[in-house]
């Protein structure tokens, strides 16, 4: 009982802070969404970080390590370590920038200005939606199930789904994005603080200390495999270093950009975060290969660190670390119900004429609606459907959004690109989507054991689809890389093909050199971040 | 279309050739292939050597971020101002 004591005591404190966020917000949609792009550089590195953290964090990279072994940590953890901060640096400031300039709050604002486009911009918001609407859905799951779990089956699942769907809901309703930022500092020192707290407790706990485990691991020929990457292919492992340009690509990561007070903020991020996913990751790891010993045969891994903290720690301790695991759960998905509020706030209500009829404040009045609408939809979804399908469609969103970051490459950085390029890449994800989606239903009957190899799916197209354990291959690489690969071909070849924006649009985001060259206030800025007008032109 | 020019206004071609080269480099050590089948050393007597490899190589990451930022700031964006009046193309209706 007192782990739920301590969690509820945990809510209730996310659920103040919020409403203390309230007082301070204001009735329009850039404070609303954005805390009026004021989000200083230490909470915007926590905050960015709990956007990108889900309970798969702590929970499922341990039953994965329980699983598949130490493997784990290279292919999901330090890959994303380097790939993300890098993404952040050259994609995420120059968003930050463009917002700064242009008024953007989210990436289809920017694609129909860069573009001149509406119809292209509307299949990519459409794509967004239904690639992170899942991803929402699990989240609420995840939050359930844990609940369920710390309290030893006292809550039941539907409840925990509600109680966390309403502190969300809450959260985001009052305090837009500055009480989800302020939330997100409360959850992500807690959550940063779990691995290290859990893996001293687990350790004490031990005679023997964590050798003498390892070691015994590493002597039994039927789990040395955990200790090593011998059943992880090598093109499987090399695949997985595309799956983070996912995250730059996610909505809420994006507009997570746009909210900076300055490009500053971003410097303390990109070197902290590798680390910072280190000290998540790492612990979470490891405690799941000595779980093999500690644990043996959970038929449901994903609650190896529950299980250990319940045998190995004070009950206390286990409350406040599960509210560590309840922050990484609600951390993302507070930002995700704000993302898609501020998509179809933003890129569909005032885009097509809501907000010219209804202004700010009727925007900001139906962004608040369409929180507590979407998350009641997704709590009853959650409730009635089975979580493998939404655990399957949120792998397929990584590999989606990977596949859509040449379009914000493009759009960034190379003035050539035409909206029908972005549409042609948009379209090529869309359909590999739905190609891998058939083909991995089609081959479950098919699916080998773990341990066991890869098996052919269509025979007469040889080895071009395999199906593993949990997976489609492509020749032995993961979906992800003849996705990323054709919808760079694509938006380069057809933009290549069609006609370029017009010059003006061109002109607004790279400004030519003898332009900028002439102008001392403008001459220290990039091409595709100097303005048209000098910077310093007194407004008239 | 170039991405190492939009780095910083005026950074050297020389300086933007071995930085990129220093971010393959990084990102070519993740695929650690030496050590795909080895459990041993225990680095501190307890880590697995691929487990071990790849922690140090998160602290290599951070490394790089910290070089990127210290001689390939953009810091042209730091200047970066609103324009006046703003372009708030975003809410602008559609067509």
């Amino acid at each position: 009982m007192i782990p739920v004591i301590v969690v509820s005591i945990y809510l209730v404190i996310i659920a103040i802070i919020g409403s203390v966020a309230f007082r301070k917000t204001q009735a329009n949609t850039e404070d609303f969404f954005l805390a009026n792009r004021t989000v200083g550089s230490m909470v915007f590195f926590l905050s960015l970080f709990a956007t990108n953290m889900t309970a798969f964090a702590i929970l499922g990279s341990s039953g994965q390590a329980y699983r598949q072994g130490i493997g784990i940590y290279g292919l999901m953890a330090s890959s994303s370590g380097l790939v993300i901060p890098l993404t952040i640096f050259f994609i995420g400031t120059r968003l930050w920038s463009l917002g700064k300039r242009f008024g953007h709050q989210t990436q289809v604002a920017f694609f129909r200005d860069r573009w001149e486009c509406c119809t292209i911009g509307t299949v990519i918001f459409s794509l967004s939606v239904i690639m992170l609407v899942p991803y929402m859905i699990i989240s609420i799951m995840g939050g359930g199930r844990v609940l369920t779990d710390i309290s030893g089956g006292r809550v039941a699942y539907s409840l925990g789904c509600a109680i966390v769907a309403m502190v969300v809901t809450s959260n985001v309703f009052f305090g837009g994005m500055r009480g989800t930022v302020w939330v997100n500092i409360f959850q992500t020192v807690l959550f940063l603080l779990f691995g290290a707290v859990a893996v001293a407790v687990i350790s004490h706990a031990l005679p023997g200390g964590f050798g003498d485990y390892i070691r015994k691991i590493a002597s039994n020929p039927k789990t040395s495999y955990l200790l090593t990457r011998e059943r992880m292919p090598e093109r499987y492992f090399w695949s997985y270093t595309l799956i983070p340009l996912s995250s730059i690509m996610f909505p809420h990561m994006a507009i997570m950009c746009f909210a900076a007070r300055k490009v500053t903020a971003f410097k303390r991020t990109v070197v902290l975060y590798p680390l910072a996913i280190m000290a998540i990751w790492l612990p979470c790891i490891f405690l799941g290969v000595l779980g093999t010993q500690l644990e043996p045969g959970l038929k449901n891994p994903d609650g190896i660190l529950l299980h250990l903290l319940t045998d190995h720690a004070p009950v206390w301790l286990a409350g406040i670390l599960g509210a560590g695991i309840i922050s990484a759960v609600m951390g993302s998905d507070t930002h995700q119900v704000l993302a898609i509020s501020t998509m179809f706030t933003k890129d569909v209500f005032a885009y097509y004429g809501g907000k010219e009829k209804y202004g700010e404040r009727g925007s900001v009045l139906f962004a608040r609606g369409f929180i507590i609408v979407v998350t009641m939809i997704a709590y009853l979804i959650a409730l009635v459907t089975p979580e493998s399908i939404f655990e399957l469609a949120v792998r397929f969103a990584f590999s989606g959004f990977a596949a859509m970051s040449p379009v914000m490459i493009a759009a960034l950085f190379w003035k050539r690109s035409t909206k029908h390029g972005a549409l042609a890449s948009t379209l090529w994800v869309a359909a590999w989507l739905a190609l891998t989606w058939y083909v991995q239903r089609a081959s479950d009957g098919i699916a080998p054991k773990p341990g066991q190899p890869p098996v052919v799916v269509f025979s007469a197209l040889g080895h071009f689809f395999e199906r593993s354990t949990a997976n489609v291959t492509v020749y032995g690489f993961l979906p992800v890389v003849p996705m990323v690969l054709g919808s760079a071909a694509l938006m380069v070849l057809v933009s290549l093909m069609t006609p370029a924006p017009s010059r003006a649009t061109i002109e607004k985001y790279f400004p030519s050199r003898s332009d900028s060259e002439g102008s001392r206030e403008n001459s220290h800025l990039a091409p595709g971040t100097r303005t048209a007008a000098p910077l310093h032109q007194p407004s008239s | 279309m170039t991405l190492a020019s939009n780095l910083e206004p005026g950074m050297k071609a020389g300086k933007v050739f071995l930085l990129s080269l220093l971010i393959l480099a990084v990102y070519l050590l993740h695929q650690d292939f030496w050590n795909w089948k080895k459990t041993e050393p225990l680095v501190l007597g307890f880590l697995p050597i691929g487990l071990a490899y790849h922690a140090g190589y998160s602290v290599l990451a951070a490394l790089l971020m910290a070089v990127l930022v210290k001689v390939a700031w953009p810091k042209h964006l730091e200047e970066s101002h609103p324009e006046q009046p703003r372009h708030r193309t975003d809410d602008s209706q559609g067509h």
